[in-house]
């Protein structure tokens, strides 16, 4: 009992103390912070790639593909059936997009996907990244009249997002305008004859679609294409986006035709819409049109059976199935030397594990922030100490065994521990509820935004309390500082009571 | 000191022997309580030890109020801490109601300090964080465990509030040492070591630290003690007008008992 009792007093009298509990307090809160801000970022991040790509990804190796997604898509059923809920195939190309600015020409390298409309949507999330909502129901490649976001609704609150005034008028009202405007222009600047496709882009018909006829822009659209929202579209430090092109403007792509020799092909395209799957990568790289006209583009059609050739299968696996097993199953059903299998995991490894191996150093660097704290606690318990010595001769000449008095310190140190780490779990969970406060008040006072939203394409930073994380960063703060108490407190039990009783 | 009642207080044959060897001869009317045979007791210092205690016999008897005297050095002190078991002999028995108790494990040698031996000190030894009650409930607290305290708490706070009472701070009990005058921290000093019911209370220089009359005001708590609840009393000092409040007085000159 009187243990408690002096420990208690100790703590409420000894303010040296306070100071290894604010150490404790810190590193404590620091940890959970860290730990709240990385968990958020990898989660974000793990669904974000998730979302673009399947589960599994079957790939052919080669950039011209192969033929017959059906009957690949049949073979895999047939080899893993039971844990398979969706396939999709479709062909990645690599290729150059030119986006025209008022007769300039902005050049982009992209990556073109033909994904098949009808049954994308069931093997990734990438339906709920586009901005028009109709199309986030089911996705077309046409234009809509209008309509198309103004706010990210994948953000809950639209009160503290800037409006994408740019969209309000993207569709085909939009498309009309611009036709309009540049009928008015050829009538202005010369003759007909003169008139290039350099000079004007817009002027130029497609010819494949217009089969001898003059293709209207004011009421036709090329075949669709949904752009990655970073491809025509930037972010300022505000956190406002801007657009170079918008849902209705056209855009010609090059890309390599699959035949040899090799051939550019040339091909327009009208923006439908814009997908934000929030992973800059994606969203500055890939562009999405329909998986019959790319494969008619490339000449990946067979002209005898009319079956496509794919350069890979997305594939969505039921909840619980374990994507490794039926990976390798696919990759030993398949020559290796043509296909390979992978998780999405297996595609973004590097990426994750990077992630995964900068949460383990910080943890580790932090730690080392506690066990600091926990030198503190060793070295000011000596101090106390040597200061209680005759308190201690006294205990024992009353009659308070060793071990009650190493109870003490013991106590002593475990309630320091567990007032600090109890304080830093608070401080720490109340920073990580207003992290974006807290930086928004930073970035005021020093005038550097500390969260920028042009780089992470997130309005927020993410966070994820993990509450076994949290509970295993306190275990361990007040298991610090109860070691670090027992070298003090075995001092202090092997005192001679006599010595003790006669310090001064 | 006030008149002695107790008849075996009045112990005529020993008040002639004194300064002389308590193993006396002639048949005694008290039982003896403590008795140690040849004790030694050096202190290290660097290489070489220093004799404090050279071969001590003494013997004393229940209810009895002894006073050790000797110059300071002479190791008045040591051997009171033999005696409280705070200490172990270098060779040499202590024994307590025919018990050897020198060489008991330590755990033994707490309880017996808890229960059956009181300790006053010159500088009083209170525990600067607690308050005057809370010192005098210490051994409560340290003979009970948690829980055996909470249960019990009351008869416990009420006995050191009696205790406190008795020796005339009860005025004083939510105060700290600090707050508390030589005089007063003394009296819960004694307060303290009584709380567990004693059967000897062993007092190194109870009055050290006192001006002669808080100290005379010490001695005559001390004295009622001794004949009201017979309680052995073991005193050490060097102040012979001290000393002569005891039944009898031992005189240590350089570890020996003189005479012996």
């Amino acid at each position: 009992m009187y243990k408690l009792l002096l420990c208690w007093r100790y703590l409420r009298t000894r303010y040296i103390a306070l100071v290894c509990i604010v150490s404790v307090m810190l590193g404590v809160a620091t940890m959970i912070v860290v730990n709240s801000v990385m968990a958020g970022f990898t989660h974000e991040m793990q669904a974000r790639i998730n979302g673009m790509l399947g589960d599994l990804i079957f790939e052919s190796r080669s950039m011209d593909g192969v033929l017959d997604a059906d009957a690949h898509m049949q073979k895999i059923k047939g080899i893993a059936g039971d844990s398979i809920i969706g396939m999709s195939p479709t062909v990645h190309v690599p290729g150059l997009m030119y986006i025209d600015i008022n007769d300039q020409l902005l050049t982009r390298q992209i990556t073109m996907v033909g994904i098949d409309e009808a049954t994308y949507s069931s093997v990734s999330a990438f339906g709920d990244y586009l901005q028009h909502p109709k199309n986030r129901e089911q996705l077309t490649f046409s234009l809509r009249e209008g309509g198309y976001d103004t706010f990210d609704h994948q953000l809950p609150d639209q009160s503290e997002q800037q409006p994408r005034t740019q969209m309000e008028q993207a569709g085909w009202w939009y498309r009309k305008q611009k036709a309009m405007l540049k009928k008015q222009r050829q009538l202005i600047t010369a003759s007909p004859s003169t008139e290039s496709e350099h000079k004007n882009p817009f002027g130029v018909p497609a010819t494949d679609e217009g089969e001898g006829r003059d293709f209207d822009m004011a009421t036709e659209q090329h075949v669709g294409i949904v752009m990655g929202i970073g491809v025509c579209g930037y972010r300022t430090a505000d956190g406002s986006d801007h657009f170079v092109a918008l849902p209705g403007d056209d855009v010609r792509v090059s890309f390599p035709a699959a035949t040899l020799p090799p051939k550019a092909i040339n091909e327009h395209y009208t923006i439908t819409d814009f997908y934000e799957s929030k992973m800059s990568e994606y969203d500055s790289s890939f562009v999405f049109v329909p998986l019959r006209a790319l494969q008619k583009s490339r000449g990946m059609i067979d002209p005898t059976s009319g079956v496509g050739k794919f350069t890979s299968i997305q594939i969505k696996l039921a909840p619980g199935a374990n994507a490794e097993s039926v990976r390798d199953a696919l990759q030993n059903a398949f020559p290796a030397q043509f296909y390979m299998v992978s998780t999405w995991r297996d595609k973004q490894g590097p990426l994750l594990a990077a992630v995964n191996m900068e949460t383990a150093v910080l943890n580790v660097l932090l730690f080392m922030i506690i066990a600091v704290a926990g030198f503190g606690i060793f070295a000011i318990f000596l101090m106390i100490v040597v200061e209680k010595t005759r308190d201690i001769g006294i205990l024992k000449s009353l009659g308070a065994s060793g071990s009650g008095v190493m109870g003490i310190f013991l106590g002593y140190g475990l309630s320091l521990g567990i007032v600090g780490s109890g304080v830093g779990l608070l401080l720490g969970l109340s920073f990580v509820a207003n992290i974006n406060e807290i930086a928004d008040l930073l970035g005021r006072i020093t005038g550097q935004p500390v969260f920028d939203p042009s780089v992470y394409y997130f309005y927020k930073i993410p966070t994820i309390v993990a509450p076994f994380t949290v509970t295993w960063i306190c275990v361990g703060a007040v298991l610090i500082a109860v070691l670090a108490s027992v070298f003090p407190a075995l001092r202090a039990a092997n005192l001679h009571p006599v010595r003790a009783l006669r310090y001064e | 000191m006030s008149s002695i009642t107790d008849p075996r207080q009045a112990r005529p044959a020993l008040r002639l022997s004194e300064g002389t060897s308590a193993l006396a001869t002639q048949p005694l009317p008290a039982r003896v309580q403590i008795a140690t045979r040849q004790l030694f007791k050096s202190y290290q210092k660097g290489s070489f030890g220093i004799p404090v205690l050279q071969g001590i016999d003494l013997e004393i008897y229940e209810g009895e109020f002894l006073a050790i005297v000797g110059s300071s050095g002479c190791g008045k002190s040591t051997l009171l801490h033999l005696l409280g078991t705070l200490d172990r002999p270098d060779a040499g028995e202590v024994h307590f109601d025919g018990h050897r108790i020198d060489n008991l494990p330590s755990a033994s040698r707490d309880i017996l300090r808890n229960k059956h031996f009181g300790m006053i000190f010159q500088f009083y030894h209170l525990l600067p964080e607690l308050t005057a009650l809370e010192n005098v409930l210490a051994p409560a607290l340290i003979a009970e465990s948690t829980l055996g305290y909470w249960f019990r708490r009351g008869e416990h706070r009420r006995r050191a509030a009696e205790l406190l009472e008795l020796v005339g701070v009860s005025h004083r009990m939510k105060h700290k040492p600090r707050e508390l005058s030589g005089g007063e921290m003394q009296r819960a000093a004694i307060a303290r070591a009584l709380l567990n019911k004693p059967r000897v209370l062993l007092a190194d220089e109870p009055t050290g630290n006192l001006d002669r009359s808080t100290g005379k005001q010490i001695m005559k708590i001390l004295g009622e003690l001794n004949q009201q609840e017979k309680l052995t009393i073991v005193m050490v000092t060097h102040d012979p007008w001290i000393a002569e409040q005891a039944d009898r007085t031992v005189k240590l000159v350089e570890g020996r008992i003189q005479g012996a």
